[in-house]
C-alpha cells in the first residue's frame, strides 16, 4: 500500500504541481490518476520513486517513509513504464529487459533467462529478443517497457501514460494485456493517464485530479460514473455516463425467456438467425455469465425484434432476453444504486 | 627544355625506403604519428572537458570560445608559437593540432550527450542507475555515434594540417611539397598529395567501419528520426 499524506510539490519556479494530496493506493490493485494535462499526475507518480522529492508531506510505501530509502535502491524495487518506453537504443531487447536484474548484480545467464520469461509473459515473440529497439513497432516497444519494469518482480509498478503514443487498436490490445497480467501478478499499480475511458477501463480505483494538483474525487469507476461529486468531474467524465455505467452492471440477473420458434439453430444449438419471409436476419448475442448490461442492451438493439440472444461460453443458445426483461434489470439500478441498495 | 614526365617512378622507388630521414616511408610514418596522436590526445582531453561542460553548462561557452580562437589562428602562427617552446620536434606540430581537434571534439562530446533522448535518461534513472553508472553504461554509449562523427572530421583535417608543419621542417609528407617546389620537380609533390589523400580516405573508412561495428543500432536510428 502507498499512502500520500498531505503531499505538496512546489517547483523552484513557484509552480505548485501537487497541492496537499492525501490518498491511499491499495496494494494489489490498479489505481489510476487521471486529470487534464498539467494537473500534476506525472509529478505525483515521480514522487513515489523519488524522481521528484515532495516539498512537504509524507509518502509511505508499506508503512515506511520513502525519504528514508536510498533513491537508487528504492527505484530498483519499483517498476516504471513511460510513454515512449524509454528503451535503451544501444541494447538488445533481452538486455533491455534484464536491466534491473543486471543492476541488482544477477549474473548474465540468470538475468537473461529471466528476461526471456518476461518477453513471453507480455506476449512478445522470443525471436525479437536479439533485436534492437528501433527494429520494433511502437506497441512492441511498449510491451518491452512493461517486461523491463517487471523483470525483478517489483511489488509496485508505476505507469505514466504508457499507452498514449500508440494507435487505438494497439492501445486496446495493450490495455487488455495489462488487465490479463494483473489477474496473474496482483501488483500494486499506479497508472497515470489523461484519458478518462482508459481510467475507467483499467482502474479498480480512479483518482480524478484537477488543475493545481488537487484531488477532485477518488472512487471506483462505476461510482465515479454514477455519482460525480461536482461539475468539474462531471464535465471530465464527458457524455454518455449512463450508458458507460452499464459496463459495470452484470447481465447475469436478466430473466431469460424460451427460444422463440423463428430463431433458427444449427446442430450444436448455435443461433443462425431470425427468419422473416424466409430470409435470415442478423441478431445480437451476449453471455450472461461474463458480459455486462451494456453488451446485452447492444445485442438487443442489433436484433430485428429487439430481443437479445443469450449464449453460453461455447456460443450455444440459453434463451432470449426481451426488452421487458432487460428493462427490469435496468430499473433496479436506476439512480446509481445497485440491486441491494448500495451505490455501484 | 626537355619534356619532363609528370611523375618519375624511378625517383619514387629510389626514395621510398632508402634509410635516410627524408625517405618517403619515413615521412609517411611521421605523418601518421603527427596526425593520429593529436586525435587520440584530443579525445582524451575532450571527453572530460565535454562532460564538465554538460555538467556545468556555464563552462561550455568560454571553453568552446577558447578552442575556437585557436582554430581561427592560422596554423602556421600556432606552430611558430610552439616552436619557441618545443623546438624543432614533432611536439611542435602535435600540440597545436591537438588544440585544433578539440575545436571539433569538445562540441562532439557535448552534442553527443545532448543527443541522448530525455526519456532514455529518465528511464535509466527510474530503473535505479546511479549517475556514474548511467553515464558509463547508457549516456556515453548512446553518444558514441555523434562523437565518432566528430572524430572523423578531426582525423581527416588533422591528416591534412600536418603538412603545414613542413614550413618548420616537421611536416611529414608535407616535406615532399617543399622539396618539390624548391627544385621545380613535380614528382614528390604528386606523391605527397596522393599519399595524404589515400591516408585520409583509409582512416575515414576505418572509422566508418568502427562505427558500424560499435554501434549497429545507430544507422537505422538515424533513419527513424
Ligand atoms: N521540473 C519542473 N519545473 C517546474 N515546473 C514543472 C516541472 N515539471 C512540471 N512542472 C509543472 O508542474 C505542473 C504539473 O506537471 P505534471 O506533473 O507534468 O502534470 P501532468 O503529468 O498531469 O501533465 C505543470 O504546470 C508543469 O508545467
Ligand atoms: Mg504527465
Amino acid at each position: 500500500m502507498i499512502i500520500f499524506d498531505g503531499v505538496t510539490k512546489r517547483y523552484q519556479d513557484g509552480t505548485v504541481a501537487v497541492d496537499d494530496l492525501s490518498i491511499e493506493v491499495p496494494g494489489g490493485a490498479i489505481t489510476v490518476l487521471v486529470g487534464p494535462s498539467g494537473c500534476g499526475k506525472t509529478t505525483s507518480l515521480r514522487m513515489i520513486n523519488r524522481m521528484v522529492d515532495a516539498s512537504s508531506g509524507r509518502i509511505l510505501l508499506d508503512g515506511r517513509d520513502i525519504r528514508d530509502a536510498d533513491p537508487a535502491t528504492l527505484r530498483r524495487g519499483i517498476g516504471y513504464v513511460i510513454q515512449h518506453a524509454g528503451l535503451f537504443p544501444h541494447r538488445r531487447i533481452v538486455d533491455n529487459v534484464a536491466t534491473v536484474p543486471y543492476l541488482l548484480g544477477w549474473n548474465k545467464k540468470r538475468a537473461r533467462a529471466r528476461a526471456m520469461e518476461l518477453i513471453e509473459l507480455v506476449g512478445l515473440d522470443p525471436k525479437l529478443a536479439t533485436r534492437y529497439p528501433f527494429q520494433l513497432s511502437g506497441g512492441q516497444q511498449q510491451r518491452v517497457g512493461v517486461a523491463r519494469a517487471l523483470a525483478a518482480d517489483p511489488p509496485v509498478l508505476l505507469m505514466d501514460e504508457p499507452f498514449s503514443a500508440v494507435d487505438p487498436v494497439v492501445r486496446t490490445g495493450l490495455q487488455d494485456e495489462l488487465l490479463r497480467l494483473q489477474t496473474e501478478l496482483r501488483k500494486t499499480i499506479v497508472f497515470v493517464t489523461h484519458d478518462i475511458d482508459e481510467a475507467i477501463k483499467l482502474g479498480d480505483t480512479v483518482a480524478v485530479l484537477r488543475t493545481g494538483g488537487r484531488l477532485a474525487q477518488m472512487a471506483g469507476p462505476a461510482t465515479l460514473l454514477s455519482e460525480p461529486v461536482d461539475a468539474f468531474v462531471r464535465g471530465f467524465l464527458g457524455r454518455d455516463r449512463g450508458i458507460r455505467r452499464l459496463s459495470f452492471i452484470s447481465a447475469k440477473d436478466v430473466r431469460l425467456a424460451p427460444v422463440p420458434a423463428d430463431l433458427a439453430l444449427d446442430d450444436e444449438n448455435r443461433p443462425l438467425g431470425t427468419h422473416a419471409d424466409g430470409r435470415a436476419l442478423p441478431y445480437g448475442t451476449f453471455d450472461p455469465e461474463t458480459d455486462s448490461m451494456r453488451v446485452a442492451l447492444d445485442a438487443a438493439l442489433l436484433s430485428p425484434d429487439g430481443t437479445a440472444v443469450a449464449v453460453d461460453g461455447d456460443g450455444r443458445v440459453l434463451g432470449v432476453a426481451t426488452r421487458e426483461a432487460l428493462d427490469a434489470v435496468l430499473r433496479k439500478y436506476a439512480g446509481g444504486q445497485t440491486g441491494d441498495g448500495t451505490p455501484i | 627544355m626537355k619534356s619532363e614526365p609528370l611523375i618519375r617512378w624511378d625517383w619514387v622507388t629510389r626514395n621510398w625506403d632508402n634509410g635516410s630521414p627524408s625517405a618517403i616511408s619515413t615521412l609517411l610514418e611521421s605523418h601518421m604519428l603527427m596526425a593520429f596522436l593529436p586525435v587520440l590526445l584530443g579525445l582524451l582531453v575532450a571527453l572530460p572537458l565535454g562532460l564538465a561542460c554538460v555538467r556545468w553548462p556555464r563552462l561550455y561557452q568560454p571553453t568552446a570560445g577558447l578552442v575556437n580562437v585557436t582554430y581561427a589562428l592560422p596554423s602556421l602562427v600556432l606552430f611558430s608559437i610552439f616552436l619557441s617552446l618545443t623546438g624543432l620536434t614533432p611536439a611542435t606540430v602535435i600540440v597545436p593540432l591537438t588544440f585544433f581537434t578539440l575545436a571539433v571534439l569538445i562540441p562532439a562530446v557535448v552534442d553527443g550527450l545532448a543527443s541522448v533522448p530525455d526519456h532514455v535518461r529518465q528511464s535509466a534513472t527510474a530503473m535505479g542507475f546511479r549517475p556514474l553508472r548511467r553515464l558509463l553504461q547508457v549516456e556515453l554509449p548512446v553518444a558514441v555515434p555523434v562523437v565518432l562523427a566528430g572524430t572523423r572530421v578531426a582525423t581527416v583535417s588533422s591528416i591534412s594540417l600536418v603538412s603545414v608543419g613542413a614550413l618548420i621542417g616537421q611536416g611529414g609528407l608535407g616535406n615532399l611539397f617543399i622539396d618539390g617546389w624548391q627544385r621545380q620537380f613535380y614528382t614528390p609533390i604528386i606523391v605527397g598529395i596522393v599519399l595524404i589523400v589515400v591516408l585520409a580516405v583509409l582512416a575515414d573508412g576505418l572509422l566508418v567501419l568502427a562505427q558500424r561495428l560499435l554501434t549497429p543500432w545507430s544507422r537505422a536510428r538515424r533513419d527513424a528520426r
